[in-house]
């Protein structure tokens, strides 16, 4: 009964239905959603962890790997976004409390001069949903404010986004004062015009397509 | 004189520009700051790029406006300068346009996701581009570019609000991605959907810009001709750029861009140009490819 409803939430999550109110999906108008169901699930004293770990995750990672392969767009992933941010609040007391824990911290931000925000906050969803905590400094951040938020929450990685090719060359400065502080963060980064070739040439730790794969990437490598 | 429209529905292929943003930071633009400003307090710059290309052989330039939208100059601080910004940008290509050439106002997206999955609302929207589309139309501008689009309701809502507010001819043009599944934009758009809902608003061309280089833009024309009797605008990108020691290349070199994008012009296309990564030399070579495929006289 817990399994099936585990399985039902994953599907929630996937399909964006956020709760029994919401008309998206149409196929599933009238059911219970991620909300709902996590709610139910607490109630009946599951593990947060395995909430978290059996449902939110495969949800978001089902729409994550689509996403990736061209299969499912941003809209998807918004919506499927909502509805794990549904499930979420009712988790996240606690993660407050210390009963669930995060997977680390990865500090998120659009690199200066460069102000869009919606790839970044694509990274921010798959994370999230996928058990990590974010702290999202926003757009147009420097490489000071970067390099303060790695001291003030040591041990953190971080990740970088650019859309634009002018701004895309701030990555660089950026991931060297990083590893300046601390030669271990290890840095990511993302984006539009970039590649594999780009993210060696500026000495980043690793250059992502999608959100998935780096999620996909930081769980099968230990820190 | 003749309309920038009847040329091209008599079946010439006009010749549009290459990029404006990165022409613009190799002049002056500091990284960063709103390009669309520039118009008021670099004219000079702003108006040396339009030159630039009307004597590497465009037939149309495309104003500094792209981001002239309310939500976009917001970010900058800027939204109480739509109208200036805009009909300045326009007026400036008009002063240099050479008499038998054209003017196209460039609009972009927003910046924003329409609700329900984002905050903006259809009225708003809405707004956003008729204010745009109304200044450019002011400072002069012949045809408008609605382009760079990835979600097919705000495409449409520019497209409209164009053509209520200006009544001016306007090219509907997104940005695809190749997928298993054919071309599709980042919000999911196929060529099918884009063609329909473009084509029912009153789109005089529609267009596939940006993206990843010539071969998306010649898959999603590929796409879209069965579909549509309207004449195509092709912009792409010069590829993916690559990162030499401290610099930002495109694989793409004019040589290159020609060979490819000969392959383009089996299809029905109205404008051909270049979007980020081409410059004037691009668009000297396309001339060249141009009047070989259509030999003047």
């Amino acid at each position: 009964m817990m399994n099936e409803k585990l399985k039902l939430l994953a599907i929630c999550i996937e399909r964006g239905k956020v709760d029994s109110q919401t008309s998206y999906p149409p196929d599933m108008q009238g059911q219970s959603g991620a909300s709902e169901l996590t709610r139910e699930l607490l109630d009946e004293d599951v593990d947060p962890n395995d909430i978290l770990a059996k449902a939110l995750m495969v949800g978001m990672q089902r729409i994550g790997d689509k996403f990736g392969n061209g299969q499912a767009f941003i809209p998807d992933l918004l919506i499927a976004a909502k509805a794990m941010y549904a499930a979420m609040a009712h988790l996240k007391p606690y993660f407050d409390s210390g009963a669930a824990r995060h997977k680390g911290t990865i500090i998120l931000g659009t690199v200066a001069g460069d102000l869009h925000d919606i790839g970044k906050n694509l990274v921010r969803m798959v994370m999230e949903g996928d058990g990590w905590k974010v702290i999202d400094l926003g757009t147009n951040v420097s490489a000071e404010k970067f390099v303060d938020s790695v001291r003030s929450n040591p041990g953190s990685m971080v990740g970088l986004s650019a859309l634009l090719t002018t701004t895309m060359l701030n990555m660089g400065p950026i991931t060297q004062k990083v590893k300046e502080l601390n030669a271990e963060t290890k840095v990511f980064v993302g984006g539009a015009p970039l590649s594999q070739q780009f993210c060696d040439k500026i000495g980043a730790d690793g250059y992502f397509p999608d959100p998935q794969s780096l999620v996909r990437h930081l769980n099968t490598k230990p820190n | 004189m003749i309309k920038v429209l009847d040329r091209i529905q008599a079946g010439e292929v006009l010749l549009s520009d290459g990029a404006m943003g990165t022409e613009l930071q190799k002049r002056g633009l500091p990284t960063g700051a709103c390009p669309e400003e520039f118009n008021v307090t670099h004219a000079e710059i702003v108006q040396s790029i339009y030159r630039d290309y009307y004597r590497a052989g465009s037939d149309i330039i495309e104003t500094n406006t792209f981001g002239g939208t309310r939500s976009r100059l917001a970010i900058h601080g800027k939204e109480n300068e739509v109208y200036r910004f805009n009909r300045r940008g326009a007026e400036l290509a008009r002063e240099v346009c050479p008499p038998g050439r054209f003017v196209a106002g460039s609009m972009g997206p927003t910046g924003e996701i329409l609700e329900p999955l984002g905050t903006l609302s259809v009225a708003k929207a809405y707004d956003y581009f008729a204010e745009q589309a109304e200044a450019l139309a002011e400072g002069g501008v012949d045809i408008i570019y609605v382009e760079t689009m990835m979600a097919i309701e705000e495409a449409e809502i520019a497209v409209k609000a164009v053509k209520e507010k200006t009544g001016l001819p306007v090219v509907g043009s997104m940005t695809f991605n190749l997928t298993d599944g054919g071309v599709r934009t980042s919000m999911g758009v196929d060529a099918a959907t884009m063609v329909g809902r473009l084509t029912a608003v009153g789109a005089d061309l529609l267009g596939a810009n940006c993206g990843t280089g010539v071969e998306v833009v010649l898959a999603a024309i590929e796409e879209m001709q069965p579909l549509s009797p309207l004449p195509f605008l092709a912009q792409p990108n010069a590829g993916i750029p690559q990162m030499t020691d401290h610099l930002i290349v495109y694989p793409e070199t004019p040589q290159s861009f020609e060979q490819k994008i000969e392959q383009v012009l089996q299809f029905r296309i109205g404008i051909l140009g270049g979007c980020c990564g081409t410059g004037p030399e691009h668009i000297i070579r396309l001339r060249t490819l141009l009047n070989k495929h259509h030999p003047v006289g």
